[in-house]
């Protein structure tokens, strides 16, 4: 591995709480290794800050494998930046070039209002989830496990669906900041299995009704939010969702 | 001294549990609405015993310090979860698992425990089965198994590479279906800054809300760990950034023993680190060894040609490579157990013939030229594309073409906080599950058995053994928060966070983090022995005068703060990595993940000393929290029904 580096310039998002009205900051950063991933770098552009006296980014981060789904920044106009199938903290800085200016923003929704810099309030997602997005089995009292048989092309659909890290970044980067894909992941992924069709009408309902409620927008089949999931979640689940959610709705 | 009672339940092995269920206290629905139980973690074991609590009608009160109980590091597991389920009919039962995990331990863990987390194992696919976990499935429609290292029969279950993802997504759902119900109270970006101890037990905690800095304070009938391991006391590791110590820590200074804190996995197969400003380092799966060769160079000039960029790795003919887990390891080869193929890597690259352009030149290859040969390029792909993806994001090399690098990287603590048969540490009222007790897995854990613990302490052992305290505890009302203790705590962390912020020196927390890592990772990591774990015991106390002195924690502790919260995390490291290598310096054997070479065989084997050390060490804290002191307590181990083997690699058995 060759330790080449690079210098840039940054354009950062500072923005000191929900009410502030935020703006663009620019620092420059040189000697950046091609081989450290993006939130190394942003490391160290803090580390950089710090030791001159200034206030380090805010950002959210945790796994840095790209699962948890933590990170979350705006970068050059796309979610997780310009590599696709990839969450921020896999993003390498050798996908960058020389003298390059790099822009990164939060995510921009109504329903993740920005708590710091680059850090935004996600919370309304767990609360679509804390509406239904889920089987309503006690521990305890489960047959054993192999009692129905799912055919494997199911199962693995339904896992497909389930891959979704709750990142938000279907959200961030849908025009009508919709949670669409979010809910239809998890709908999907329930409703295929034969242990989550015995409430699939009710849980539809309820993920659709609580995410109106918070402030997400509507689906227009725009596709920004399959081509930026780091997951590759596809929108046929939007589809599989509206078939859910319609039939729940005509015949209850 | 503490006296450390276990309270194995009488009877057979095979009866205990039984044994212990239908003799334990209860407590009846009616007065579980009274009782309130916090739990600290959302982890697999957190997040199931939340629910599994609430679900029986307890009040509890949630605690993660990311913004979501989703993310924990949890995760992060990949390969899968073993379960005695004998699916594949290939003679597995709780007793072949239950042996597998006790040899694999190497003879450091509890039989009582370990037997009763084979029995539950079931348990355990099944109720994820129920939740909608999409494991892996035949043709056929039933689950799919594989094998893992260190075992004879396939007992995994798992959902592609992120088994420990959809585990959690289904421990995090049902502790969601609380949260509607209204049984559980969620903290998300909340942590855990002190317990509060009233009357020798523990009622409450002290956290910290990462956004606004509030300090608060949270009464509960009972208090749970579930914080996980504290493998990022060396820096790096494969744990997420923000996965700490201080949790159990905190408890550990109030009273709670801290059990074989030597006991740390290293795992074989990791990108190795490529430079100063690496922030973590990021698994390969094991499952590569089954179609990877494991080499270096023979000639110390080809490595140092091929760290140099001279050579390609391409260029080594056969003839000059060394396969050297098939040559010392000719039975098992490139599958042999995570500890054995750590210390091999280690072994080779201190003779100079390690790989990578870093300052340390540690690395080595695993090369799929051989399986590609055999097997074709597009059985590999489909095996291992996902993986091969991955590594070529993440280093720019596309290991179909040049071969993987690969070095061992901290990824598991076996030890931690003791806990008795139910799983209470030695502070009355203080559970530990999961990663964070000292648990099953003695001095080495099977690849697939974390989230199997996890999940068992947390939906199935837990939930019953808690009622045996709370049953006698049912009458005392909640404990006012203005209450001296709780006062006293509060002020304690108070105290600690102005103590951090007006050092105002010179340098960021991880400089003194990155410093304290590289102590531990080269003289309490992979191999120690006795002059470098009293030159590390040292090092550590020297460095942490340091910190104390020179670290600068910017900005103010009234709102976000993350050096702030890095600061409070790596001051409890500190202390912690002293006591590992006190730990390790007293431990005069070589037993799984702990191997000091001074304790080998003639054939470089590590020499485990049963007659000398098979207890768990539970050292209790009597420093005065300028000057860290430990007293040492031995449970001795006894195996009623269990041949003690030597573990052995190099022939078949």
């Amino acid at each position: 591995m060759a330790n080449k580096t690079i210098n840039i310039k940054l354009r950062v998002w500072r923005q000191n709480g929900p009410h502030d009205k935020g703006h663009f900051e620019e620092y420059e950063l040189n000697n950046v290794p091609t081989a450290a991933s993006f939130l190394e770098m942003m490391d160290l552009l803090n580390e950089k800050l710090i030791s001159e006296g200034k206030e380090p980014v805010a950002f959210d981060h945790d796994c840095r494998e790209g699962i948890c789904g933590a990170c979350s920044m705006y970068i050059n106009g796309r979610a997780h930046g310009p590599a696709t199938g990839v969450t921020t903290c896999q993003l390498h800085m050798r996908l960058f070039k020389d003298g390059e200016t790099i822009t990164v923003e939060p995510w921009r929704a109504k329903a993740f209002p920005v708590i710091k810099d680059l850090m935004v309030d996600r919370s309304a997602l767990d609360e679509i989830i804390k509406a239904g997005g889920y089987i309503s089995v006690n521990t305890g009292g489960a047959p054993d496990a192999n009692t129905i048989p799912i055919p494997k092309d199911v199962a693995s659909r339904a896992f497909d669906a389930a891959n979704c890290i709750g990142c938000g970044a279907c959200v961030a980067t849908c025009k009508n900041s919709s949670a669409m894909l979010f809910v239809a992941a998890k709908v999907s992924h329930l409703a295929l299995l034969p242990q989550g069709q015995v409430e699939a009408k009710e849980r539809v309902k309820k993920m659709i009704a609580k995410m109106d409620e918070l402030g997400f927008g509507s689906c227009t089949n725009t596709g920004a939010c399959e081509v930026e999931c780091p997951k590759g979640i596809s929108i046929a689940f939007i589809a599989k969702l509206n078939r859910e959610y319609l039939n729940a709705n005509l015949m209850p | 001294m503490i006296k450390l009672d276990a309270k194995i339940p009488q009877g057979r092995l095979k009866e205990k549990w039984t044994n212990y269920k239908e003799n334990q206290a209860l407590v009846s629905p009616a007065n579980k609405r009274k009782l309130d139980i916090i739990v600290v973690g959302t982890g697999l074991a957190g997040a199931s015993a939340a629910a599994t609590l609430a679900e029986l009608g307890f009040n509890v009160k949630v605690f993660c310090y990311q913004d979501s109980p989703r993310r924990a590091h949890s995760v992060a597991a990949q390969g899968g979860i073993n379960a005695a389920k004998n699916y594949q009919n290939d003679g597995d039962s709780v007793w072949r698992l239950y042996y597998d995990t006790i040899k694999g331990g190497d003879y450091r863990s509890r039989e009582a425990n370990v037997y009763r987390l084979a029995e539950v194992s079931s348990n355990i696919i099944d109720q994820a089965v129920a939740q909608g976990v999409p494991f892996a499935r035949e043709y056929g429609g039933l689950l799919a198994n594989r094998s893992f290292g260190g075992v004879l029969v396939s007992r995994t279950f798992y959902a592609r590479g992120q088994t420990g993802q959809q585990l959690l997504l289904g421990a995090y759902q049902a502790l969601m279906r609380q949260v509607n119900l209204g049984k559980i109270k969620l903290y998300p970006r909340t942590e855990m800054m002190n317990i509060v101890i009233i009357d020798g037990r523990a009622r409450g905690i002290i956290t910290r809300n990462l956004i606004t800095g509030e300090i608060q304070r949270h009464f509960g009938h009972a208090v749970v760990l579930a914080t996980g391991g504290y493998g990022n006391v060396y820096y790096l590791s494969t744990n997420a950034m923000g996965s700490n110590v201080s949790a159990a820590w905190k408890a550990h200074k109030k009273g709670a023993a801290f059990a074989n804190p030597a006991f740390v996995q290293i795992h074989p197969t990791a990108i190795p680190q490529h430079g100063e400003y690496q922030s973590k380092l990021t698994l390969m799966s094991e499952s590569l060894r089954n179609d990877g060769r494991v080499w270096v160079p023979k000639k110390v000039e080809d490595a140092k040609a091929i760290r140099e960029g001279r050579k390609r790795p391409e260029d080594i003919p056969d003839e000059d490579r060394d396969f050297y887990l098939e040559r010392m390891y000719p039975a098992y080869g490139n599958l042999v157990p995570r500890d054995v193929a750590a210390r091999a890597a280690k072994k080779v690259c201190d003779e100079g013939r390690g790989i990578e352009n870093n300052p340390t030149h540690e690395g080595v290859f695993l090369d799929f030229k051989y399986a590609i040969e055999r097997l074709g390029r597009k059985v590999i792909e489909e095996r291992y594309g996902n993986l091969f993806e991955m590594y070529e994001k993440i280093t720019g090399d596309n290991p179909y073409e040049t071969p993987m690098k690969i070095y061992p990287a901290v990824h598991y603590t076996m030890g931690g906080l003791w806990v008795d048969y139910e799983l209470m540490s030695t502070i009355p009222g203080l559970f530990v599950i999961g990663e964070a007790n000292f648990s099953d897995h003695g001095a080495n854990r099977l690849g697939a058995s974390a989230l199997m613990q996890g999940l068992a302490d947390g939906y199935f052992i837990l939930p019953y053994t808690i009622q045996n305290y709370l049953a006698d505890q049912i009458t005392v009302k909640p404990i006012e928060l203005s209450h001296p203790e709780f006062e006293k705590a509060e002020k304690e962390v108070r105290d600690h966070i102005k103590h951090l912020m007006s050092i105002n020196g010179k340098y960021s927390v991880d400089h003194f983090h990155r410093q304290l890592g590289r102590i531990m990772w080269n003289k309490v990591g992979i191999v120690r022995n006795a002059q470098g774990l009293k030159e590390a015991i040292d090092e550590i106390r020297a460095l942490r005068e340091e910190f104390w002195k020179n670290v600068r924690v910017p900005g103010t502790a009234d709102g976000i703060n993350v050096e702030l919260e890095k600061a409070n995390r790596v001051a409890d490291f500190f202390e912690l990595a002293e006591l590992m290598a006190i730990d390790a310096l007293h431990r005069e054997e070589s037993c799984g993940g702990h191997f000091r070479e001074e304790y080998q065989t003639e054939e470089g084997e590590p020499l485990r000393r049963d007659d000398l050390f098979m207890y768990v060490a539970a050292w209790e804290y009597k420093g005065d929290g300028q000057k860290h002191e430990w007293e040492l307590n031995k449970e001795p181990l006894v195996y009623e029904e269990t041949p003690i083997k030597v573990r052995n690699y190099k022939v078949a058995k």
